[in-house]
């Protein structure tokens, strides 16, 4: 089967703080795509979502994730700035994240419940909405987010599923892991249950920072070091180095849908310090 | 379902599916699989079942348990692997998935975290205390590669006369910061692709399409930063 890309966006603005580009394809196996990818390079913001389900409700979970998340935040970003502090000390973009995503999750959870068809459904999700000098991070499930910073490549999510539970529990080992017909299974998704806690983190940006998010597509498909020679060499271009990502997935066999986000960061808005931070800078 | 079978001089004694967390195996009549033999132990291994893997546990037995001939305390079972208790042999049967049925193996799914921990917290709880011996697995099998050896060779410009193989999925030529193009090695051959620059590559003639990989020939002249390459093969 030829595999086609089935969405792709691009984004040149060279003031906004990242540079984004996300690709999703079917895979060589796959009748259709059940992941779903957006990018709004305006907010800073890249969502990545690995719908499950039968029928076609895999896609109704991933593109409401995706669609509903972004729109949800953009809302909320829109009268309060992300960087903002919240009372209880974090920024709002931490906080406003948590609050989409139980949204996002209720509404699949209430499709999920009233529409036969959708009995079942549900999505991974992983996210990032970059802003100053910081970016704050979302996941549910095996999709990733990994970050490449001059020669360190790392994974920044770790799984929600059976075989990291099973790998840090030291039930198996990695070459283990490699075997297992246990893959696939994840214990955290949106959409599956009334309530959702996704793992959401803070991390510090710096300027030339590329981020990959994908879908378990790649990962299953390409091993670490693959995806690290990748995004170093082609790093001056984020849509020959996305297709790059994809065709090495595919051409090891595309047994599922692989989707990708690249951000690359253009530049750093560092936080301004406060009055109290400054005086100790000074006393320093 | 993966299943056990057991037999004794290559005659087949008895089947059993391994539908349970815990199947023992033992001397002993309570054990899900009794052999009553003195040289196996009352309690001699057990299989551990977690959805589609299982693993193979000896229980400090007096004679040990060998999987295909070797040793074991603790063993990830594949399929094909015999098991040797005594006299006795046990096939693991657990057919990998035909490709038409890789649909529904590689489909992502949700376990409920409650399900998850009961499980992975009886997983735990049945562990054995030395995790240590584990048999070596072979990676998974690369993509097939064109078996011709690929080269450049710089015709024109600085280095002239030099030749490079081309062995990794992904090469680079060109100066970084003014013109960049990659190779990449597939199953289909080798491609040429523009990264980075404002003046695309040149192959023969014909300046190639950007965000487009050019298929490469045999002898094809690359003209990239002001170097011209010859792109050839050699058996």
């Amino acid at each position: 089967m030829a595999s086609t890309p089935t969405a792709n966006a691009v984004t040149n603005d060279s003031k906004a703080i990242v540079e984004l580009f996300a690709i999703s394809d079917n895979g060589k196996v796959r009748s259709h795509n059940e992941d779903s990818v957006l990018v709004a390079p305006g907010l800073g913001l890249a969502v990545l979502a690995d719908g499950m389900g039968g029928y076609n409700a895999g896609e109704v979970a991933s593109s409401m994730a995706t669609s509903l998340i972004g729109v949800g935040l953009d809302k909320a970003l829109a009268d309060r700035p992300p960087g903002e502090r919240v009372a209880a000390g974090g920024y709002w973009a931490h906080e406003a994240i948590i609050q989409e995503v139980r949204r996002a999750n209720e509404a699949i959870y209430e499709a999920a419940q009233s529409q036969p068809q959708y009995a079942g459904m549900g999505t991974t999700l992983v996210m990032a909405l970059f802003f100053g000098d910081t970016m704050t991070v979302a996941h549910l499930g095996d999709s990733r987010l990994y970050r490449q910073r001059g020669d360190d490549f790392r994974q920044m999510t770790r799984d929600h599923s059976l075989l990291q539970e099973q790998l840090d529990s030291g039930m198996i080992s990695a070459s283990e892991a490699r075997q297992s017909a246990n893959r696939n299974l994840v214990t955290r998704a949106l959409g599956v249950d009334p309530d959702v806690v996704p793992e959401v983190c803070d991390y510090g940006i710096e300027v030339g920072d590329i981020y990959l998010f994908c879908s378990d597509g790649l990962n299953d498909m390409v091993d670490d070091e693959e995806l690290a020679q990748a995004l170093q060499l082609l790093s001056a271009n984020l849509q020959v180095c996305a297709t790059q990502l994809i065709t090495m997935a595919n051409d090891n066999g595309g047994r599922d849908n692989v989707s990708v986000i690249l951000a690359r960061v253009q530049h750093v808005v560092p936080r301004s310090r406060s009055w109290w931070q400054r005086l100790m800078d000074w006393v320093k | 379902m993966a299943k056990l079978i057991l037999s004794m001089d290559g005659l087949v004694l008895n089947e059993v599916a391994l539908a349970k967390e815990r199947t023992t195996i033992g001397r002993k009549p309570h054990n899900d699989i009794q052999i009553d033999n003195l040289a196996i132990s009352g309690e001699h291994a057990v299989i551990l079942t977690l959805l589609k893997d299982s693993f193979l546990e000896d229980l400090n037995s007096t004679n040990g348990t060998f999987v295909n001939g070797q040793a074991i305390k603790r063993h990830f079972l594949q399929h094909g692997d015999v098991i040797e208790l005594g006299k006795y042999k046990i096939k693991y049967v657990n057919e990998p998935p035909a490709e038409s049925d890789a649909l529904d193996t590689d489909q992502t799914m949700a376990v409920r975290p409650e399900e998850m921990s009961k499980l992975a917290g009886q997983m735990k709880a049945q562990k054995a205390t030395d995790p240590a011996s584990v048999t070596s697995i072979a990676p998974p099998s690369p993509a097939e590669l064109p078996t011709a050896r690929a080269f450049v060779q710089i015709l024109i410009g600085a280095g002239a006369g030099k030749e490079m193989e081309i062995t990794k999925t992904i090469t680079t030529l060109g100066r970084p910061g003014t013109q960049v193009a990659i190779i990449t090695r597939r199953p289909q051959g080798y491609f040429l692709t523009h990264v980075e620059g404002n003046r695309l590559p040149v192959v023969g003639n014909v300046t190639i399409e950007a965000n487009k990989p050019h298929p490469l020939q045999n002898h094809d002249v690359i003209e990239i930063a002001g170097v011209k390459m010859e792109f050839f093969f050699k058996n």
